[in-house]
């Protein structure tokens, strides 16, 4: 009975919850301000080549980082394959575009089917994989998403996947593909697909980030979401009150894998050739990933938009800084180490929470003088 | 709470200025030339042609980025020295793309804000493939060393130096067939890797052709490049008298190895990424004694490029010979086959990007060269240059020609 009541209670409650809150509206207002000021430079011609080449790459790291912080922060559970459901997205999404580019030929239609198929393929191979390896917790967890990860990645580069009159033709042997005359082979094994479309912008970018971050926000003030947060602070407790923990840690996963689905095709769209290497796809993206995490805040989606921007455009902005220049990834990892320990360092958080304290009496106080 | 708000606003804010200062600014740098080349002569006429490079110069596949750079100053400097391209003086300036497509885009879209105005690059053939298409949208002359698959040089103005995948295994299965080495034959290759696989459809389709038999198609991946008794067994048993290594020389030099730990010995032929084995520390040259391969390049040549070019190479880098290859000899090719197109096209500094493609795709197709990698190059409208590759045998421990 008492449940009973609680739960009703819960159900008013999120029915007042506003889909806006004050501390989203920030964070949109930043992507929308960063787009404006971004789409208005590169449209007057005043932004370098090399700045408006980050822009859709930018976006794509964002949204990577927010939906691995669903899985990281949010869920506390710590998985390093998110690279793998980029890459699932990114070849299933490639695949259609390449397979439909004379079929549909009106652009959007095609580009919007893509991500569709893109952000599905991602979903599903995040529920396969998500079943088995949900039963582990912690650092089991970790390395075994690490494993999938690397699992995906030599999957695609395995894969012969072609196309001529009488249908598909797969393989995991290109001698064996047995096509005919006018085949055209699609995936080919670990060349990958060449002659992607290249319709990847800004604009596209920014929406799916929005859309990302609206989700991610709204999901997290919800029931649900406070369920999923209950089994990160004390899984014993979570279940003792009847949430079911496996149901929610298969729908974040899920959820999570879709987002980086679709930042993969965003990714690959935005490239004429896409294969499948360590660096884009294999577990150093993955950690990659993590690092905007943990450098944004754990559970802090406005901190993982920034941590990802920051961190994507370091390295390219520092190619500008002239002799140093061969140094610059050197210089990227010091600046890494530093934001690491100035972000979470105890001498630099109880030195941030004094002056915000200090700063906040001094208000409080001019505040007080004005009545 | 609030302050918290407040801060990240500022930050973000600073975030976003800082960006945007960023787009004002216009960097002036200088290409960093190595002191020990750039002795400069005097040019006839005000201005810089500037020609952009990308590779990889950290990372995994550094070697070939480095080796591109050093051979593209070397010819950059002795062009300078000499009076630069049509009076004008040449800079060159190398970026790093760490061998990631996406990386190498940016770096071309940097280079662009140097105001490149050709590019020679990229090393490797993903990135290249990558940066291709966007050159295509500049009309921007793209030359690479060393990018071997098909689709680097899909555009009109995209040209390469090196051979082509499949023409390497069609090349060394029609050696293997005039030469009688053999009649079964095995291959070891990088499943991973785009060039690997790229060589080895070629010369299985060609082995095929000519009548041979392949016994036995092995594969590995970067994963799993340490340990080959896998393959080498299966190769064995399947009785290939000759193995062919359509792979770089680090993981070729374990097979050898390992091969040899079971006493099978076959013969080996190779492909280009095999140039470099003997720089290898503590190879032992017993193991690689009558490995042949294919190479564009080779140090021993007593032709007039080849030896001026080793000489200057080791006066101008003696700490860096091991970068001396094929690599490093092809981006030496790849400058002076744009100086040559330059001149023949008359290309002046105050042209645009897009003038010099037009002009230079033409030009291209027209002129000779003779350079370190090969007598009398050619190239035609689709990019390729005609050139056969040598095929090399190591004999008492020096490469000569087979």
């Amino acid at each position: 009975m008492a449940i009973k009541t609680h739960s009703k209670l819960e159900k008013k409650n999120t029915n007042t919850v506003k889909p806006f809150k004050g501390k989203d509206l920030i964070t949109y207002l930043i992507v929308v301000v960063f787009f404006t000021v971004f789409q208005v430079l590169a449209s007057t011609g005043t932004l370098k080549n090399s700045l408006k080449a980050l822009l859709v790459p930018i976006c794509v790291q964002v949204i990577l980082a927010v939906s691995l912080n669903l899985v990281v922060g949010f869920l506390g559970e710590l998985s390093l394959g998110h690279a793998g459901f980029m890459c699932v997205g990114a070849f299933t999404g490639t695949f259609f575009s390449v397979l439909m580019e004379d079929v549909i030929t009106v652009v959007w239609v095609r580009f919007a089917c893509a991500f569709v198929i893109g952000a599905i393929a991602a979903a599903i191979s995040g529920i396969l994989i998500g079943i088995p390896v949900l039963r582990l917790k912690g650092d089991y967890l970790a390395i075994v998403t690490l494993a999938f990860g690397e699992i995906i990645k030599t999957i695609v580069n395995a894969l012969y996947i072609g196309k001529d009159s009488n249908g598909f033709h797969m393989s995991l042997d290109s001698s064996k593909l047995g096509m005919g005359t006018d085949g055209q082979i699609i995936l080919n094994g670990p060349q990958g697909i060449s002659g992607t479309p290249k319709n990847s912008t800004f604009l596209i970018g920014f929406i799916l980030v929005m859309l990302v971050l609206i989700i991610v926000n709204n999901l997290m003030d919800s029931r649900t979401g406070r369920a999923i947060m209950s089994i990160r602070d004390n899984r014993i407790a979570a279940e003792s009150v009847g949430i079911d923990i496996t149901k929610y840690k298969l729908m974040v996963f899920t959820i999570s894998a879709a987002m980086a689905g679709i930042a993969g095709v965003l990714y690959s769209h935005n490239l004429s050739k896409l294969t499948a290497t360590t660096a884009n796809f294999g577990y150093t993206m993955s950690i990659t990933i993590l690092v905007y995490v943990v450098l944004g805040g754990m559970g802090n989606v406005r901190g993982s938009v920034i941590a990802a921007t920051i961190l994507y455009a370091l390295p390219e902005l520092l190619r500008g800084i002239g002799d140093l220049s061969s140094y610059r990834m050197l210089i990227y990892s010091i600046l890494l180490i530093l934001m690491m320990i100035f972000n979470n360092g105890t001498y630099f958080v109880s030195l941030r929470e004094e002056i915000a304290y200090k700063f906040k009496n001094k208000k409080t106080k001019t505040a007080g003088e004005a009545a | 709470m609030k302050i918290k708000k407040i801060l990240a606003l500022v930050l973000s804010l600073a975030m976003v200025f800082s960006f945007a200062a960023c787009t004002d600014t216009k960097v002036d740098e200088e290409s960093s030339t190595n002191d020990a080349v750039s002795s400069e002569g005097t040019f006839a006429k005000e201005g810089t042609i500037k020609i952009g490079g990308i590779g990889p110069l950290t990372g995994d596949n550094a070697q070939y980025g480095v080796a591109v750079k050093l051979g593209a100053e070397l010819a950059v400097a002795e062009i300078n020295a000499a009076g630069g391209i049509n009076g004008y003086k040449v800079e060159f300036k190398m970026e790093d793309d760490i061998g990631d497509a996406e990386k190498a885009v940016t770096a071309y879209n940097s280079l662009k804000d140097w105001d490149m105005q050709m590019l020679m690059g990229t090393v490797t053939s993903t990135p290249c493939a990558a940066v291709a298409a966007e050159t295509e949208i500049d009309n921007m002359l793209l030359i690479t060393p060393s990018g071997s698959a098909i689709d680097c040089i899909n555009p009109d103005t995209a040209f390469r130096v090196c051979f082509a995948d499949p023409a390497q295994g069609s090349v060394a299965a029609d050696y293997i067939k005039s030469n009688n080495l053999a009649t079964k034959v095995a291959v070891i290759y990088n499943s991973s890797d785009s060039y690997s696989t790229g060589i080895k459809d070629s010369f299985v389709a060609k082995a095929a052709a000519n009548g041979l038999v392949v016994v036995a198609q092995e594969a590995f991946t970067n994963d799993s490049a340490t340990d080959f008794s896998a393959q080498v067994t299966n190769v064995k048993a399947a009785g290939a008298e000759l193995v062919f290594l359509p792979i770089y020389y680090t993981p070729a030099s374990l097979i050898l190895k390992q091969a040899n730990d079971m006493g099978y010995n076959p013969v080996y032929l190779g492909s280009d990424g095999m140039d470099g084995i003997l720089g290898m520390e503590n190879i032992d040259t017993a193991l690689v004694e009558g490995l042949m391969y294919l190479t564009p390049f080779m140090e021993t040549a007593t032709d007039d490029v080849t030896v001026n070019f080793v000489t200057k190479f080791k006066a101008a880098y003696p700490d860096q010979t091991q970068y001396m290859n094929q690599f490093c000899a092809d981006a030496y090719d790849a400058i002076y086959a744009i100086k040559a197109a330059a001149e023949k096209a008359n290309i002046s500094a105050d042209m645009s990007v897009s003038d010099i493609g037009d002009a230079m795709k033409v030009a291209m197709t027209e002129i000779t060269l003779d350079g370190v990698t090969g007598s009398n190059i050619t190239w035609d409208a689709t990019g390729e240059p005609t050139k056969t590759p040598k095929v090399v045998k190591i004999v008492n421990g020096s490469v000569a020609e087979a």
